[in-house]
Order: structure tokens, then sequence, then C-alpha cells
């Protein structure tokens, strides 16, 4: 299942952060940096967009400091994985259970960002940013409780359209 | 009515935050809203509700506290109207969670909603209770949510089957409650209701097997036939991704038959065609095809014996281990690590490709793929492996050589078919990277070495050699100095020479100057100093054309700044000095160790065995050559932290026989005899070497026994490999070390510092009875003596109820313990210990009178004395 979904951009600043497990209020700001840690440097150094990476907390420093060309951007995190995928300035990042397909998530991040595309036709961050509530809104029709709720972009973009006009 | 479209100030609150230069002025801002906020809640304004709460969310998302909008969610909750309701959730889903009280006042209200009669706002209550739910809430609104499965709308249908996984997730009790709702949404149509429904039933199968059983019987055909259906549908664009309907449904179908075919042999049975057909006919140039196959590579992997479908599905992953996307070889090469467990032959047949993605740039692939190769080796492909994976060691990264190094280590040690082989492969990695070899390894290869013996010319020749061109290896250093030390005479002499061998001439003052440049070399650390002292100090007597060199060395570290060094420096220099008549034997070979109980205490120790090295070590580094016996377990001991239990009788006779020099003089082997107790004191028959009187000597055994320190019995024989000598006995055992030491006494050494040592004494004796008394002062309290007293019987005939009794004057205090025994036999000895405290210490001597009572053949004897012959300063 999914623990946790984040979009973050390139500066780091958490364009939408959805817990699935709780976290202590603390933790949840240092899981968000972290996980962009880990992204930006990979930034850096990625030609391959997707690509996965084991690593631990000590390992890091020699990893940055050591990184050659094309690495990766799965992460093994605390006892669970980040599999995460890079859109333009925004990354998208999933925490799911070690047992769990990674490349369905992958999959399953860039069916999200095509509904957002739907949904804001051509999104872009700003979208995002002033809409972040529409954001949470379209994510509570695609997962729900850490699992997959629809996987038809038409029916969700749909169920938008008919709970936006209830406002 | 819409916080977002008319009230402008949330866009004006982001621009204005999104305009900020510095995280200060950001904070001011933020500040200020919350100001605005929690005046606003105070007036308990309904209309800006919704708009604070809007507000709140953003400043909750970047970072900052909130608590104080908590109320507000559950008041816009409660408020008649969807908008205000979709935020009022919206906002506890993001401000709220799980473990907080408030969340307890939400209950009724979700209640309600759930029972609302718009469906949109029952849609709200499902998501919010699905996201959020605690344990207490889950058991409260549990048959609500079951309703809701049946619900006619399908939003509603496939909100409420999520919510009952977080539901049973939560109370697990719950979950036969919903095996009927579940199964009925395995008929669906509907892909978002089903996939959502096979995954409530993924959820119940696992934590309970009745629900598990159930699902096997009535489901499993309708499953298989749902997952035929989507394989063989035609194009659905709605659902297609890169030309694969739905392949989200594919993989929870996928996952549920994998439970179910688990353990049962009949399922696996039936879904064996439609796994063959996934595998088979599934795409596999996109991301998405992949993923599927994954799946189904994994259930194929999970369910009963089917081996040609395993033979497919390993197949399938030898293709993406061929794969350009790194993200697929990652995967293959995790899914392999599982199927080696049933079928190492296929997995054999893709060791190419494995041993290719151990070189692959990417770390995480290599790290895959490196712990996939040493799964797959085994003794008919370790040469060729280890061969290929040494040869990469010399060119990969740096920082993947320790990962490398280990694995190789591990390797060779498990599927070594011979020694020889071993010797050569661990001298590679070694010479490679000896700098990030653990500690267990080198000394693992040393006890192979010693008990290869036919080897040992081989062996250190070839160290010798590595060691001139890697010498900054450390640990290939170290075993190499081990080695010249040990065998220094096979390598000048070329002795053993292997068939394969190019003949080396090499003097001896060569392989002086292999130790001399670590001894010397700043980087060199404190272990291997230590055994190239030890080496240099065993040279001597191999090399005895140099010795004046070798003595010239020992010398110099006399000013090191390692108290250590320089105390081992001046006991070696004695050695080499004074004791030349002994110094061959007590430099002899090591004993051969024990390879068997090595590897029994590497297992036992392996977790702790990291970190303990650095601790001082007590026995010294030779002894005769003898056959190992059975306790050399405890030497070998890597552990030194190990409270190690007290040394049983055969551990001490095995120490007599590692570390006691037999000089052919009987007095060493009395002593220890005398001293049944501890394993420690055969540590000192070896440094009362020499010591003229047989008396003397056992009683100076004896003296040390109450200062033996349990924790630091002679256990470590490969400690001494990296400290040449016991600190301990040089502080306590400081007559020992006196006889032995005896030129040194004007030096600062730690004698000094600790107070003189003080002779033996006669303290009594008749024709029957004579009793020794030894002493010994316990450090940084010089008031105190401990006396060891040793009640030896003259006569022919045995003392039964023997006891001694004491008294002091006033200005001192008698501790007694207990005595060894109370029988004396003929020319036998009891021994006991007293502490005396003498409160005038430095002015008054001690004096101690004292009777002793025994029977002799029934009849009651006495004798009383005086002790007036106690060395002054006690």
């Amino acid at each position: 299942m999914i623990r946790f979904i984040l979009l973050q951009n390139r500066q780091g600043k958490t364009r939408l952060a959805k817990y699935y497990v709780p976290l202590e209020e603390s933790e949840k700001h240092k899981v968000e940096y972290e996980v962009i840690h880990f992204s930006l440097f990979l930034l850096c150094f990625t030609l391959v967009l997707c690509c996965f990476l084991i690593l631990n907390y000590s390992q890091v420093h020699r990893l940055v400091v050591n990184r050659d060309s094309k690495f990766t951007n799965f992460v093994e995190f605390r006892t669970h994985k980040v599999i995460y995928r890079r859109y333009a300035g925004l990354f998208f990042s999933l925490c799911v259970d070690i047992t769990d397909n990674e490349l369905a998530y992958l999959e399953c991040i860039h069916l999200f960002v095509e509904i957002l595309d739907h949904f804001f036709s051509n999104v872009c961050e700003l979208d995002l940013v002033f809409n972040f509530h529409k954001v949470y809104l379209i994510l509570d029709e695609f997962i729900l409780a850490g699992e997959l709720q629809e996987t038809s972009k038409r029916a969700i973009i749909e169920r938008m359209s008919e709970l936006e006009k209830l406002e | 009515m819409n916080p977002f479209s008319s009230g402008t100030r949330l866009r004006d609150m982001i621009r204005s935050i999104r305009a900020c230069k510095t995280a200060a002025e950001e904070r001011g801002v933020v500040r200020k809203e919350c100001a605005d906020i929690r005046a606003s809640i105070n007036e308990n304004d309904p209309h800006d509700r919704h708009r604070n709460l809007a507000k709140l969310m953003f400043i909750h998302m970047l970072g900052y506290p909130t608590h104080f909008g908590q109320m507000e969610c559950l008041k816009l909750i409660a408020s008649p109207g969807f908008p205000e309701k979709r935020i009022g959730y919206l906002g506890l889903m993001l401000l709220l969670d799980e473990r907080q009280e408030v969340l307890m006042l939400v209950t009724n209200s979700l209640k309600q909603d759930l029972n609302h009669s718009n469906q949109y706002v029952v849609g709200l209550a499902l998501c919010a209770l699905g996201n959020i739910c605690s344990a207490e809430m889950a058991r409260d609104l549990a048959p609500e949510v079951e309703r809701l499965i049946q619900f006619r709308d399908p939003n509603i249908r496939k909100k409420a089957a999520l919510c009952s996984t977080r539901i049973v997730r939560k109370v697990p009790d719950l979950a036969e409650n919903f095996v009927n709702a579940a199964a009925s949404l395995l008929k669906e149509k509907h892909h978002g209701v089903l996939i959502t429904g096979v995954q409530l039933c993924y959820e119940l199968c696992t934590i309970n097997d009745e629900a598990l059983e159930y699902f096997r019987k009535k489901c499993t055909e309708g499953l298989i036939k749902t997952l035929r259906d989507i394989t063989n549908s035609a194009y659905q664009p709605e659902y297609d991704v890169a030309g694969i309907t739905d392949p989200f449904l594919h993989i929870r179908l996928l996952k549920l038959l994998r439970v179910i075919g688990h353990g049962d042999a009949d399922a696996s049975d039936l879904m064996t065609d439609i796994l063959a057909q996934v595998a088979t006919k599934t795409e596999s140039n996109k991301n998405a095809g992949n993923a599927v196959l994954y799946e189904c590579v994994e259930t194929i992997m999970a369910i009963e014996d089917t081996s040609s479908l395993r033979v497919l599905a390993i197949n399938i992953l030898g293709r993406f281990l061929s794969n350009h996307d790194n993200n697929i070889r990652y995967v293959a090469l995790n899914m392999l690590m599982k199927a080696i467990n049933f079928d190492d032959q296929a997995v054999q047949r893709h060791r190419v490709t494995i041993l290719e993605c151990v070189k692959d740039p990417d770390a995480s692939i290599r790290k895959r793929a490196l712990d996939l190769v040493s799964l797959l080796v085994n003794e008919n492909n370790v040469k060729q492996l280890t061969k290929e994976l040494i040869d990469y060691l010399e060119i990969s990264d740096e920082d993947f050589k320790e990962d490398l190094s280990a694995k190789i280590c591990f390797i060779v040690e498990k599927f070594s078919p011979e020694k020889l082989w071993y010797i050569d492969q661990m001298l590679k990695v070694l010479s490679e990277a000896g700098k990030f070899v653990k500690d267990d390894v080198w000394h693992a290869l040393i006890v192979v070495i010693s008990n290869a013996s036919e080897l040992h010319g081989y062996t250190v020749r070839a160290l010798y050699k590595a060691v001139l061109i890697y010498s900054e290896q450390e640990t290939l250093v170290r075993v190499a100095i081990w080695c010249i030390g040990e065998y220094g005479d096979l390598l000048v002499n070329n002795v053993g020479m292997l068939g394969i061998e190019d003949p080396i001439t090499v003097t001896e003052c060569d392989a002086v100057d292999v130790i001399e440049d670590a001894i010397t070399r700043h980087n060199s650390d404190m272990t291997t100093k230590a055994m190239a002292l030890v080496a240099l100090l065993k040279l001597s007597s191999r090399f005895p054309s140099i010795s004046e060199r070798i003595k010239d060395i020992i010398v110099k570290q006399k000013g090191s700044l390692l108290l250590e060094m320089q105390q081992r420096a001046i006991e070696f220099n004695s050695i080499v000095d004074r004791h030349k008549n002994i110094r061959s034997s007590l430099v002899e070979r090591m004993p051969v160790l024990d390879e068997a109980a090595f590897n029994v205490r590497r297992a036992g120790s392996f977790p702790a065995s990291a970190s303990t090295m650095a601790k001082p070590s007590l026995s010294l580094p030779n002894g005769v050559e003898k056959p190992a016996a059975a306790p050399l377990v405890n030497l070998l001991d890597l552990d030194s932290d190990d409270i190690m239990p007290p040394p049983s009788s055969s551990g001490e006779d095995f120490l007599r026989d590692l570390l006691g020099i037999d000089l052919g003089s009987s007095p060493a082997q009395s002593g220890a005899i005398q001293a049944p107790k501890a394993g420690t004191d055969s540590l000192l028959d070896m440094l009362s070497i020499g010591t003229p009187s047989p008396a003397q000597n056992s009683a100076l055994s004896i003296d040390l026994l109450p200062t033996a320190d349990i924790n630091n019995n002679p256990s470590n024989v490969l400690d001494t490999l990296s400290s040449p000598a016991p600190p301990h006995v040089a502080t306590t055992a400081s007559a020992g070390m006196f006889d032995l030491l005896d030129g040194l006494t004007p030096s600062p050494s730690k004698e000094a510092t600790n107070g003189p040592a003080y002779p033996p004494i006669v303290a009594y004796e008749s024709s029957s009875l004579k009793i020794e008394f030894s002493f010994s002062k316990t450090p940084g309290n010089p008031q105190t003596t401990n006396v060891q007293a040793t009640f030896i019987n003259l006569s022919p005939n045995t003392f039964t109820d023997f006891i001694f009794q004491a008294a002091v004057p006033k200005f001192l205090q008698l501790h007694l313990d207990p005595a060894s025994g109370n029988t004396l036999p003929a020319s036998g000895n009891i021994t006991q210990s007293l502490r005396v405290t003498n409160s005038q210490h430095g002015k008054k001597s001690l004096v101690m009178r004292m009777r002793i009572g025994y029977k002799l053949n029934g009849k009651d004897v006495l004798e009383e004395g005086q002790i007036n012959n106690f060395p002054r300063g006690l």
C-alpha cells in the first residue's frame, strides 16, 4: 500500500503531501526534506529518468560525493521504498511497502500526472500552487486508504466536474 | 459561496507568500495570516470559515503549526452544505490524523454523513474515513461501511470497498463481516469497483485464514475468468496503457491469485493456463507490460510447483536482465534472488549476464547483482566466479571495493576447494582491497595459513612479494608481518618451494626491511606496529646474524608515543639483550591454531568482533610447538568483551602447553599445579622463567591469583596478533616482571608508578609445616596489601581440620578469605589469601601473630608464632 505521496519542486517546496499512515508532524517535514534531498542530488546526476537505487543514510554522503552519471530514483526509505519520477521541475514520490511492485507504482505516478494534465489542461506548477485543494480532491478520487481507487482518467475527470457543479 | 473563487484572499495570501525572498519574510507573512485567522475563529463568523481553513491547509503544507484550526474542520463538517462539508473533510484529512483525540468528536458527524441522502456527501465521509480512521472509529462505523459496499452508485461502492480495507487493517477481527460483501464485488464489471473489490479480498485473505479458504473455494474460477477477459479484451481507450488493458487491474488480480494459489495445489493448477497466457502474450516493450510480467513472475514463483511455468518465469527474468532500462534489470535481479531457492539451475544459466551486472555503472544494480552472485556460487563454479570478481576488483570504484571484497572473501571461505587456492585468492583480495577487509577475515586467513604447514614457505614468499608492491594495504601488511615473523627462516632459505613458484632471493636484511618499513610508516596503526614489534622479536632469534640491527629497531620504539609500544620495546629489548639463553624457546613458532574451534568462535562472536580488537590483550605470542588442545577455542576468542567463565582446569593445562616455556625444570610446572584455580597464573609461569627458587616461583604464581581479573583471562591468542604482551601482568605481576626485566628498575616503567614490589617471605617454618607469604598491592591503594599465604606440609602425614588464625595490632586491619581447603596432604599445600590494611602506612611495618591448628593422626596439634620479617614499606 502507499504510505505517503509527495509532490515537491526542485527547491524542495512541498506542493502536495498526503499521508495514509500517520507520522509525527515534525517527522513529516523531515521526511519531505529528506525525500527532496534524494531527489535533488539525483537530479544533478541523473541522465536516465527512472532507475532504482538502494541506499541507506550512512551511504548517502558517499554516494553524493562519488555519484556516477546514471543513477537512480528508487530509494529504500527507512523500512519502505520510495518510487519517484520527475516531470520537469516537479518530483512525484510514492512511499510504498517493500514487497510492492515498483514498476506498477511508476505507472501509477504517470497516470496521476496524466489526470492532472487533463484536468488543468497542460498542467504547470502554478496550477498546482493556486489550486492545491483541487489537487487533493483529485487525489482523493484516485487513491483512497493508500490503494488505487480508479484507473480510468475519464471517470475521474467526470467525477471531478460533477463535484465542481455542486460547489 | 465558493471560498476559492469568490474570496480572493486565499490567492492573495499564496501570492504574498510566493513573493517572499527569504524564509524570515515568509515566516512573517504566515505569522500575520495565522493571527488574522485566529482572530476570525474567535469571532466565530461562519462566512469566513471555509476560507480560513483553505488558508490553513496551505500554511500547513508549508510546514507551520495549524492545530488551532482543527475545531474549524469539525464545525465545517457539521454544517449542512456540500461545499462546506467538502472543505471541512479535506481539512480534516490534512490537519488531523488518527492519533488525535479531536478525531473522536467527528465520529458522530461521519455516521450521519454515511447515512446522508446525498450520495456525494456519503462519498466525502467514506473518503475521510478511509484515509484517517482510527481503530475505535473503524469499530463504530463498520456496519455503515459494510452496507455501503452494496450501494447502487459505483463511486460509493468502490470507496466503501477501500474504506473497508482500512477498517480490517485497523481491526482484523472485523474481517469476517466483510467476506460476503467483498465476494460480491468480484462479479462487478466496473473496473474501479472491481479493482477495489480485488484489493479488499486480498486484504481479507492476508489477515484471515477462513476468508482465504472461502475465496479459494468460491472465487478462484471467477477471478481467473475475469483475468482472462481483460487479457483478451479488445482495445479499450479508457483503460488502455501502452497497449495493455488496465495493467493495474491485471496486477491486482495476479496478486490476489498469488495468495490464493500459495500453498494450494488445486487452485494453483486452475490458474496455470491463464498465468502462462499472461506470461507469453504480454507486450514487454513498455513499462506497463513489464509491470504486469513482473507481477506474473512473482505469482508463478509463489504458487505451488508448476515447473514448466517456472522455466517460463525465469526466462522472462532473463529477458529483463538484458533490458536497457535499469529499473527492469533491478527488479529482475531482485526476483532472481527469490527464484534461486527453487531453481538454481535455471538461474545459473544467466550467470554471465548477472556477472555483467556486477560491473554496471549503476551502484544499485551492482549491489543487487553482487548479492545474487554470492548466492549463485557453488563448488563447481567457484573458481571461475572468483576469478571474474577478483579481476573486477582491480578496476572497480573505490567505494564498491568494500562490498565486493567482503563478498569475495565470503565466497572464497565458503567454497574453497583447497588451501593453496584459498591462500592465493585471499592474497589477491588483500593486495587489491586490503584497506577494506574486516578483521575477522584476515584472522581467518592467519588461522588457515597456520594450519597449512606445507604451504608456510610458499605463503610467506608470496606475501613478501605482495607487500613490496601493495605496502599501503594495511591488512596485507599485517598478515605479511605475522608470517614473516613466524616463518622468516623459510623466507630466506627458500624452504618448501612449490613447483609453481619462481625462485626468489631474499636476504635476512630484506625481510627485516619490510617490517621496519611497517613499523616506521606514519600511517600504520597501532595493531600493525605492535605486530611488527613481535615479528622483530621473533626474527631476532631466527636471524641471529642481524640481531643487532633488529635490536636497534626495537630500541627506537622505546621512544614511541604509544605507551604500549614503548613498554613492549623495553621488554623485548631486555629479552634480546639479557636473556639470550631463553630467547629461542620464547619466540618459537605459534602452535597450529585450531581451525574448527576458530570458526565456531567466529560465528558466535561475529557481530561484536568488529569493535573489539583494540582492547589490550594478554598472552605473549610464543609457546612451544605441541599438538593443539581442545580448549584452544578459548584462546581464539576474538571478542575480548565476552566475559568468559572461569577457566576450567583443562584450560589451564592447555595454557601451560601453549605459554609455559618448558625449561625442563619442574618449578614452573609445580607453580601451575599449585594454583589450580585460575588460568592466569600460567602466564606467570612464563614470566617467571629463570626464577631461581621453586618456592619463590610457586609463591609468585599464587600471589597473583587474587588480582587476576576474570575478564582478562588468557582467552585471546589472536589478540596477541594485535598486542604483543600483557599490560595487565605488567601492573600486577610486579614480582614476576622484575625478574624478567631486572635490568629495568631504574627506568620509569610502570612498576615505578605502581609502587615497589615485595619479595615473598617464609613466614614460619617448623619441622612439619612451612608457611610462605607473597605480597601484592592493589594499584592506587598503597595502604592495603594482599597477602597470599601458602601452607606446605613438610611431614609425611596428612593434616586434617587445618585452620589458620591470625591477629594484628590495632593500627592494622585484617581480612581473611577462606582457605583453599582444610586438609593438607603430605607434601601438599593449601593457599589462603589475606588482606591487611595498614593505617600507619609508611610509618610502621606489618606485624602479625598467628596460630595454626590441625589434626595429625586424630590428635590436635597447635602451632603458634609471630611474623616480624615482613618486607619494609608494606
